[in-house]
């Protein structure tokens, strides 16, 4: 049993370091047609997460494949319950990728706005609907003994809904903060300004989700279990206000360190809220997809466990190193100037 | 159609649509690596606009090939919850161990080779292009391994209702795998050769840059030469293992029906499948198949009608698609042996019929390519794990056939669209040729 709740502990890792990474880099992509005016602008804030976003984005691969090794029951389930909604996340997905690196190499002005609506809508979509179906998943899911009975649609409830824009302000204000720590002029100026206009509705937002989340499910059964827990809830709130504190005093890294923390602390809500569940029946608890119920076998899990402990640390420092290299602020000339930015 | 062949039908177009674009990834991250290594060793100039020039068209079609890889991790869990329940406790390690070593590897460090060119050494640089061929490379490897798990399932025990692991390293060296990795990844390799003749060639009918595509056309000559030889040497092997371990893929494969010592095979041979038979057989080889099957000429091989229906494959299907594959293999030995004598001899210039042939050879590698996927799983069918789980019993139960149509849809439509810009970008910039060396762009 040590195994589930180490591999429960680690899925929930994967999951939130996905959306703290690519939660910037999604955010960027949503802001960019708003931030940036002209085309030299728009380069610039494509260049600032251009050498991030793939590597951003195996955070989900790592996270799905770890869901299939870990927990293939929960996978199984997961996926295909999810179909119309993770259909959509993945066309945006694609067409974001790809439009990053053609959007430049094409002709004329309208195959770069082509690609820029691309880059908004793939970046847009998959924020909000991941939100939605975390939302959704927190919430509980429709199962019974005869399966799944929910559709893309009634997957738009209101709590998903709130779940959803949740998540796009969430990553908008990461976005903004991570525009202001990696541009100049004046991008850097209006992204600036955005990062500091966005934090109050971040922070209404956040309040609401996780008062609401009281309401349609057992969400707050863990932490009345362990009231020390509500401490992460709480961190997630604190993150965000030490952030508008931050960007108050012109500390934008500080700022984007602090949304960075809160991003965590909002996904360890809801996995703490989850726990020992994956995904809860809504309807019939007997169905809810547990760590028990949905895992691999303990020679599996242990296998497994040892490739995680022995690699994720290697990825993270290397991941962590080519941030390090890649550190500075870029400009609309620099990048204008140098052949092999985007 | 119902929803099983449609969620077939889907599978076998993402696919083979992610492909197109992950063999070229394997064989040029590698040539790439070499340029710049010669770089580097060499400090000529003309090997920094050789990494380049072929370095931009690899990011073109990385960037799709990266995209495209998510579609199938998702898919399994989308219209295979089944299989996924069923085979997930082994299936599901090796995917997550290509994530955590080889992705992450090949996805960060693409970032950092093309955004560092002014802030490392040299040395450093061409570090991260090897590292990148070298995560792309095991990326194929662990693909693989699950693949061969599918098609001879080893380190396993049924137990709880499901397949279960019981034997990890069974699974990492199953030998199935190892020759499949060698065989695809080699494949990747001639196809990336083919691809950088073929360029190179049309540039040197053009007369444009000549010094500059004869250098990439002999590093290219000598990968490819060599691809051809090894990918043959190590199908041969694959072939045999097939045999022993898959006998409906290989009498399909080779459309032979009645059980025999000493098979000859025909040169000449179309398949009747409807009178299980074979409608042509001309020039036969006496006791060639039972040579290629097991290199024991009287081995005795086993015939279609010697295995129930419902347990065989499609036969046409298989039966054209290896007949093909094989021929364009040879065909590429012969093509990629010419180049390479003419090249190292310096008499390419002149040949301009040859030149030509290996400018439109481009597409043949990739077509081979596919149809060794086809040949793989078309062949392994009704099975979705040999011997162990059917197609049939493995798709989605909550996954209506109007939900997979509509995303069947989908998938072709912006697939092909996206195809379709690949191609436009990819002939673009080949034909547009290397730039002059100068790393900043006049302002």
């Amino acid at each position: 049993m040590e195994y589930q709740v180490t591999w429960f502990v680690l899925w929930g890792v994967l999951w939130a370091v996905y959306f703290m990474l690519d939660g910037f880099d999604l955010g960027v992509g949503m802001l960019m047609n708003f931030i940036a005016r002209s085309d030299g602008e728009k380069r610039l804030v494509i260049n600032t997460i251009g050498p991030f976003w793939d590597g951003n984005e195996v955070w989900l691969i790592t996270a799905g494949g770890a869901t299939f090794a870990a927990f293939p029951t929960t996978y199984a389930y997961m996926f295909s319950y999810l179909y119309p909604a993770l259909l959509i996340i993945l066309f945006a997905l694609i067409f974001r990728g790809v439009a990053f690196e053609f959007r430049g190499k094409g002709e004329g002005d309208k195959w770069k706005r082509s690609w820029d609506i691309a880059i908004f809508a793939g970046s847009s979509l998959p924020a909000l609907l991941f939100g939605v179906a975390f939302g959704n998943i927190f919430r509980g899911l429709p199962i019974d003994a005869s399966g799944y009975h929910g559709t893309l649609f009634s997957l738009l409830n209101p709590f998903g809904l709130l779940s959803g824009v949740f998540f796009v302000m969430m990553f908008l204000q990461h976005g903004a903060l991570w525009l202001s720590i990696k541009t100049d002029g004046e991008v850097r100026a209006r992204a600036e300004k955005a990062s500091s206009g966005l934090l109050y509705p971040v922070i209404f937002t956040a309040v609401i989700f996780l008062t609401a989340t009281a309401f349609p499910s057992k969400f707050y059964d863990n932490f009345a279990k362990a009231p020390l827990l509500v401490a992460v809830p709480m961190l997630a709130v604190l993150g965000f206000a030490a952030a508008k504190f931050m960007t108050a005093r012109g500390k934008w890294k500080g700022a984007f360190f602090a949304s960075c923390a809160s991003i965590i602390a909002v996904m360890a809500t809801g996995m703490i809220s989850l726990y020992p569940n994956l995904i809860p029946s809504s309807i019939d608890p007997a169905h809810s997809l547990t760590i028990f119920n949905s895992s691999s076998s303990p020679y599996t899990l242990k296998i497994m466990t040892i490739v995680a402990l022995l690699f994720v640390p290697v990825v993270i420092a290397y991941q962590f190193w080519v941030y390090r290299v890649l550190k500075g602020r870029l400009t609309v000339e620099g990048v204008v100037r140098d052949k092999h930015s985007y | 159609m119902d929803a099983l062949m449609l969620a077939r039908l889907q599978f076998a177009v993402t696919c083979l649509f992610h492909f197109i674009f992950v063999p070229l990834t394997l064989g040029l991250s590698v040539m790439v690596a070499v340029m710049e290594t010669l770089y580097v060793r060499r400090g000529e100039e003309k090997y920094l606009r050789m990494t380049k020039f072929w370095g931009k068209l690899f990011l073109i079609n990385f960037a799709l090939g990266v995209v495209t890889g998510i579609t199938m991790e998702f898919q399994f869990g989308m219209n295979w919850a089944e299989y996924s329940k069923y085979v997930g406790d082994i299936f599901g390690a090796p995917l997550a161990i290509e994530a955590t070593v080889a992705f992450f590897l090949e996805s960060t460090f693409i970032g950092l080779w093309v955004f560092s060119w002014e802030k490392v050494s040299k040395k450093m640089h061409a570090t991260f292009i090897w590292l990148v061929a070298f995560g792309t490379n095991m990326s194929a490897l662990w693909i693989l391994l699950a693949n061969a798990w599918m098609q001879k399932p080893v380190g396993y025990v049924l137990r709880n209702g499901r397949a279960e692991m019981s034997d990890f390293g069974a699974l990492v060296f199953n030998p199935y795998g190892w020759l499949k990795f060698l065989h695809t990844n080699l494949s990747g390799y001639v196809i990336a050769a083919f691809f950088v003749m073929g360029i190179s060639a049309y540039h040197l009918l053009k007369k444009n840059e000549t010094e500059f595509f004869r250098a990439s056309f002999r590093i290219a000559a000598v990968f490819g030469f060599i691809s051809s030889l090894g990918v043959a040497m190590v199908g041969d092997l694959n072939g045999q293992e097939v045999a022993r371990y898959q006998p409906a893929k290989f009498a399909a494969m080779e459309s032979h029906w009645e059980t025999r010592k000493g098979a000859p095979m025909a040169l000449l041979q179309v398949p009747l499948e409807s009178e299980e038979r074979n409608a042509v057989e001309l020039i036969k080889i006496p006791k060639m198949l039972s040579i290629l099957a097991t290199h024991d000429p009287h081995a005795e091989i086993k015939g279609l009608k010697d295995i129930p229906k419902e347990d065989r494959p499609p036969v046409t299907i298989t039966f054209f698609s290896f007949r093909i594959m094989v021929g364009l293999g040879t065909l590429f030995i012969l093509l990629s042996g010419i180049a390479l004598y003419l090249s190292l001899r310096n008499r390419l210039e002149g040949k301009t019929l040859f030149l030509r042939i290996l400018l439109y050879s481009i597409p043949l590698p990739y077509i081979a390519a596919q149809l060794g996927w086809i040949v793989a799983e078309v062949g392994r069918q009704p099975w979705i794990v040999y011997g162990l789980m059917r197609t049939k019993d493995a798709i989605s139960r909550n996954v209506s056939a109007g939900q997979v149509l509509v995303s069947l849809l989908l998938f072709t439509f912006f697939y092909g669209i996206l195809g379709v810009v690949d191609i436009y970008l990819m002939y673009k910039f080949g034909k547009k040729g290397p730039e002059p060396l100068s790393l900043k762009a006049e302002v």
